[in-house]
């Protein structure tokens, strides 16, 4: 076997399986939890908060779910099944502080904890703030 | 009413399906999927799509990553209204201030309370 017949060999062995299975999954994980968000935003509605902080309130809900659940150890195990089910809505990126916070005690609460809550929290604020300023930049000058 | 959460299922489900196929189809890793989605939202919102879609689907819009890019670009447009260019630089991150606060200070808790348990 040759240089290029090992590649081909190799592509073909990663070539991931088409996904019905792990599609099927995030899509009812996925739509569970934003049907959760939909019902905690009623109640909060129903308790007579103006709609922009239920909107809020729904973020941080489901943020505390997903992170007491990582915690627990039982999110992972949701993930495996959920993929992107998970990942996607706002419980992905509670997950995505709160796993590496745990998983780097050890190297300190500074450089550990500190900084690893950002390790992925960090490319998502970053981005997505600069975004919001380029934007808020053509809203500013032509909105 | 029960309309409004089939639409925030189908919706919120759509977005994570759409995940999938480039998690399994792409060599793209999660990290970069939640910034490509929270980037797409501001854009989306940008260009007057996703305020349609958040009337439309509720929290099916407004709970996956792509909802979290949106309240950034609502954040900064209400800024700038309110208080002119100053927004441009204060409004993503007052429209978010809660959802990140509330995560980073649970990821020290967590990590107080909370050893992880070596990955199988």
């Amino acid at each position: 076997m040759n240089k290029d017949e090992y590649k081909e060999y190799v592509k073909r062995r990663a070539k991931r399986s088409a996904s019905p299975k792990n599609c099927g999954f995030a899509f009812l994980i996925g739509g569970a939890i934003c049907t959760l968000g939909q019902a905690l935003h009623d109640l909060y509605m129903h308790l007579g908060i103006h709609e922009q902080d239920a909107s809020t309130l729904v973020s941080i809900s489901l943020i505390t779910l997903a992170g007491l659940l990582t915690g627990l150890g039982v999110f992972d195990k949701l993930a495996k099944i959920a993929g992107a089910g998970t990942l996607v809505p706002i419980t992905g990126f509670a997950n995505a502080v709160v796993s590496p916070a745990m998983d780097t005690k050890s190297e300190g609460y500074i450089f550990g904890v500190g900084a690893k809550v950002f390790t992925i929290a960090g490319p998502v604020i970053l981005y997505g703030l600069f975004s919001g300023v380029i934007y808020g930049i053509i809203y500013f000058l032509w909105g | 009413m029960i309309a409004n959460y089939a639409l925030a299922f189908l919706v919120g489900g759509a977005f994570c399906v759409i995940a999938q196929l480039l998690i399994d189809k792409t060599n793209m890793t999660p990290a970069r999927i939640l910034v490509l989605y929270v980037c797409s939202g501001v854009a989306l919102t940008a260009i007057g799509l996703y305020e349609p879609l958040v009337d439309f689907a509720g929290s099916g819009a407004t709970v996956p990553l792509t909802g979290f890019g949106y309240a950034i670009a609502k954040g900064v447009e209400r800024a700038i209204d309110k208080s002119g260019a100053l927004g441009i630089v204060t409004g993503g991150l007052s429209a978010t201030a809660g959802g990140i606060t509330v995560a980073i200070c649970l990821g020290l808790i967590m990590s107080l309370i909370f050893s992880s348990k070596p990955k199988k």
